[in-house]
């Protein structure tokens, strides 16, 4: 028991800014226990497996490679790392909160007889991790009481790293041991699933809908303040899921991730996956009937009442505005 | 094909959440409960399967007797039985705990696919699915939103992040984790309801599984959220509101 390990998800485009976050959670951990940092990868033998890291370098860097790990599988993973943490004995592994570590990282701590402390915004001297539960209603603080190996995964966004870019590790190399037949899913390569032909990343103004609006025929209702506002309409996911809208207007983890200028959320109680997407934006606005919706947590405006009245309403102003 | 579903019941949405006096859980007094929505995926994921090849769908729920009228809304969508491991201190138990109680009242059933929903609406933990598959020894794969049995096992779409999906084959038995949206969801018929009482609804406690049920992981304390910003929030009628937001847009935020 005697580090923390931060572990990257695969060497992939786009990654970059995730590892340097996990590792702030890490040096925050670092600082409050006085264990040194530690880092980790998975991958090719033939590649190089870390991205460039910001900031004071962990004092090791730990390459697992092994042919079997060029392609994600949890099988793989699972057994890779888990010869890993048993070489180590980290006293805590940090994980980026990705699909990847939701696929993988709980069937991990079993197998450790823990349990991962997921989706961490805050770390707190005990050290307390704090989550969210009931779709962001309530915050909650947990703690390890286990005898092992303490797992988190942290919150994309939730620990900002500003560090200026770091020194090199040393590296050192570990090579599992993965018979092939202890991988018992054959994966197959990631698709788009449609044509994309909404880019909402561009747009400088977002409406966004949400199970407030209650039944599709109510949505024009939201797309002529859309279009009064010259803004792009997009949904939370429940309204891609009953197929009011195509799937490729959906905001949040599992959609597009957007900053706008504005953001104008209708009737959309603002659950962690959705606000993961959007609360980059340069201005948010809320108009929900429920004032404790954690929408409005990052909200800069909000109107709490009935949308069916508000909306009309302010379409109605812009227009004004605009004359 | 045998297939066993997790479900949970869990506050209803809409429902107001409370803290109750403790600080430690919230008041559940007067909570109105319903079906975890991505468990009710995998419900009808499971209905689907046992329609094109037939076979048995069991439902396996834990928790206090409340959770009885959950287990009688899948049964009467159409579910053939269930299993309820009754259990008065779920919230205590962390998602090890909870699913060593469902693993154990699924293993004898010894099912072709294990089903429950990526993760609940309470405690948004999207664990409990995986270490079932670990606690059963079985291969799993987790967000997917089709399943198509083929003659070598399974195949299914997977939910990657920012639009991406993937096929996985995989071999049965299995355990898998559903993501919302891949179904349009059934509601119960009349019919089914009627149908409902007549299921065998089997009821075991939780001491009698004999599984481990110390956390490793401890609840410290619930709290109101953190806000990030400040928010303004506009008074008044919807049309004051409306002109006053449109005012704070403009000259403020300058944005419109």
């Amino acid at each position: 028991m005697n580090s923390i390990l931060v572990v990257q998800e695969a060497r992939k485009d786009g990654r970059a800014r995730l590892f340097q976050e996990t590792l702030v959670a890490g040096r925050k951990l670092a600082g409050l226990t006085g264990l040194p940092l530690e880092a980790a990868g998975a991958g090719d033998p033939n590649k190089n497996i870390f991205l460039e890291i910001s900031g004071p370098p962990p004092v090791a860097g730990h390459a697992v490679q092994h042919p079997l790990l060029e392609t994600y599988t949890a099988d793989g993973y699972v057994l890779a790392f888990e010869q890993l943490i048993r070489k180590l004995e980290p006293a805590y592994v940090v994980f980026p909160h990705t699909y990847q570590v939701r696929d993988f990282v709980p069937r991990l701590a079993a197998r450790f007889g823990q349990v991962l402390i997921g989706d961490v915004t805050a770390i707190e001297a005990g050290p307390l991790f704090v989550r969210q539960l009931f779709q962001g209603k309530m915050s909650a603080t947990y703690r390890h009481t286990g005898n092992g190996p303490c797992f988190v995964s942290i919150q994309s966004g939730a620990f900002r790293d500003d560090s200026a870019s770091g020194g090199a590790m040393n590296i050192y190399h570990f090579t599992p041991d993965i018979p092939a037949e202890a991988i018992r899913t054959r994966p197959g390569e990631p698709f788009r699933g449609s044509e994309q032909t909404v880019d909402l990343g561009s747009a400088q103004r977002i409406v966004s809908v949400g199970r407030g609006i209650k039944e599709a025929e109510n949505l024009p209702l939201v797309e002529e303040l859309a279009t009064a506002l010259g803004a792009e309409l997009a949904a939370s996911r429940p309204i891609c899921d009953n197929g009011w809208l195509p799937m490729e207007r959906q905001v949040g983890s599992s959609g597009q991730t957007v900053a706008p200028k504005l953001y104008l959320a209708v009737g959309i109680s603002g659950a962690i996956q959705h606000l993961v997407g959007m609360k980059g934006s340069q201005c948010i606005v809320a108009i929900n009937k429920d004032p404790d919706a954690p929408i409005f947590e990052v909200a800069d405006y909000g109107i709490v009442g009935d949308l069916f009245e508000l909306v009309p309403a302010l379409t109605e102003a812009v227009r004004t505005a605009k004359q | 094909m045998k297939i066993a579903v997790a479900i949970k019941q869990v506050p209803d949405r809409d429902a107001p959440v409370r803290i109750a006096a403790s600080s430690k859980w919230i008041d559940e007094s007067e909570m109105q409960w319903a079906m975890n929505e991505p468990d009710a995926y995998a419900l009808e994921e499971a209905l689907l399967l046992k329609e094109q090849a037939g076979g048995e769908v069991i439902v396996v729920s834990a928790g206090p007797e409340r959770v009885g009228s959950t287990i009688r809304e899948a049964l009467a969508k159409g579910a053939d039985r269930a299993i309820h491991i009754v259990c008065d201190d779920l919230s205590g138990r962390d998602a090890l705990g909870v699913a060593r109680l469902l693993a154990a009242a699924i293993k004898p059933e010894n099912p072709d696919l294990v089903l429950t929903g990526l993760q609940s609406e309470d405690l948004g933990l999207g664990q409990t699915g995986v270490i079932i598959a670990e606690l059963l020894e079985l291969p799993h794969a987790t967000m997917i939103l089709h399943v198509e049995k083929t003659d070598a096992g399974l195949k299914v779409k997977r939910e990657l992040e920012e639009g991406w999906f993937q096929s996985i084959e995989m071999s049965l038995p299995a355990v898998l984790t559903m993501q919302s949206g891949g179904n349009k969801l059934r509601y119960a018929t009349l019919m089914g309801i009627k149908r409902a009482k007549t299921k065998q609804l089997r009821t075991v406690n939780a001491a009698e599984l004999g599984v481990d049920g110390a956390a490793v992981v401890a609840l410290d304390q619930i709290a109101a959220p953190k806000k990030q910003k400040i928010t303004q929030i506009l008074q008044g009628s919807a049309k004051e509101a409306a002109a006053a937001l449109v005012e704070k847009l403009k000259t403020e935020a300058r944005v419109l």
